[in-house]
């Protein structure tokens, strides 16, 4: 899966550079992220969680990370 | 509800339960989970509460600090009933977008709408909140609606489909207690959804207060997480909440300007 190519996407509002490919799976993995605690938006649209494995990250995409904290 | 609290069983047999959006609950305060000072001392302070049913937000997950604000590492969705809400919004369409993402989460349906409309003092926009309401409840969402003390808006919120409609008692964090009854008193009377008074409340007095005026439960956060003592205010909320609503539906004596003795007045010594 490594190959010699850095990818630079917008996670959560902020620019990261990744050296490797990504799925939304092994991007949650590397961010040490419980795929059942958080929900993922990718370019606006939410992805459900079956579909992480197969989805790849792309260079540019706009990938949000939510989960659930204290609020009234 | 602790099963040892007879007190409380005694109580709450004397009301019928709480249903909402075709869930029931057996108690009627519904508690927030923020600005608590530590997670341990919210369980503490939501069990203390009896409360079922917890709301929660949704934020951007900290990617440098992740272990310590996902709440779901310490409040169990098997324990309580998630109520997302869509706090911190502004426009119908954050707020929209904020519900699709509590609902993928896959707790439930349900989601407190709340799109404020003014910052200093956090009162709804309530048109943009009826819009939000209506994409929502189109998609399937059991919308609990934040609201102004307006019967109006109330029932449009009813008629756009929400489970139930959640006046305001005072602004959000205020404790100022209910400062419109007469308000709260008609949309409750005037709508078929539970009404739910939501914000405002600062202290048991004000819970109790508000549950007398027949609504159906009370929502709050910062009474109980601002107090010296959250868990000791918990309890106390949890009783005002049974006791105004027992005194609602017992009936209370016509209030007089005039002193009427409680004790005969034949029989008196020469």
């Amino acid at each position: 899966m490594t190959r010699d190519t850095t990818i630079e996407i917008q996670l959560n509002g902020k620019p990261r550079t990744f050296d490797r490919t990504h799925t939304v799976t092994s991007l949650l993995e590397e961010l040490d992220l419980h795929p059942g605690m958080v929900v993922v938006e990718l370019n606006r649209e939410i992805l459900e969680r079956d579909r992480y494995a197969a989805t790849g990250v792309s260079p540019g995409d706009a990938i949000e990370i939510v989960h659930f904290v204290g609020g009234g | 509800m602790t099963g040892t609290d007879t007190m409380i069983d005694d109580a709450r047999a004397l009301d019928g339960p709480l249903h909402i959006g075709g869930v029931e609950f057996v108690s009627r305060l519904i508690v927030g989970t923020g600005k608590y000072d530590t997670n341990e001392l919210m369980m503490d302070a939501i069990r203390a509460s009896g409360a079922e049913m917890v709301t929660v937000a949704v934020r951007r997950v900290d990617l440098d600090r992740t272990k310590e604000e996902a709440i779901l590492h310490h409040l169990d969705p098997g324990e309580f009933f998630l109520l997302a809400n869509t706090a911190g919004c502004y426009t119908a369409e954050d707020a929209v977008r904020y519900a699709r993402l509590a609902r993928a989460a896959g707790f439930n349906e349900f989601i407190k709408l709340e799109v404020i409309g003014d910052e200093r003092t956090l009162l709804p926009d309530v048109h943009a909140t009826l819009e939000a309401a209506k994409t929502l409840a189109d998609e399937g969402f059991k919308v609990m609606a934040y609201t102004s003390d307006d019967l109006i808006t109330a029932l449009r919120l009813e008629d756009a489909g929400c489970v139930a409609v959640m006046p305001l008692a005072s602004p959000i964090g205020s404790g100022l207690g209910v400062v419109n009854p007469y308000f709260i008193r008609e949309i409750k009377s005037r709508l078929e959804v539970p009404v739910i008074v939501d914000a405002g409340v600062g202290t048991a007095s004000d819970a109790c207060i508000t549950m007398e005026q027949g609504v159906d439960g009370v929502l709050m956060n910062t009474a109980l997480a601002a107090a010296d003592d959250p868990v000791r205010m918990s309890h106390a909320m949890k009783h005002a909440i049974i006791a105004g609503r027992l005194a609602y539906l017992a009936g209370r004596m016509p209030s007089r300007e005039i002193a009427v003795p409680s004790s005969p007045t034949e029989g008196m010594l020469d």
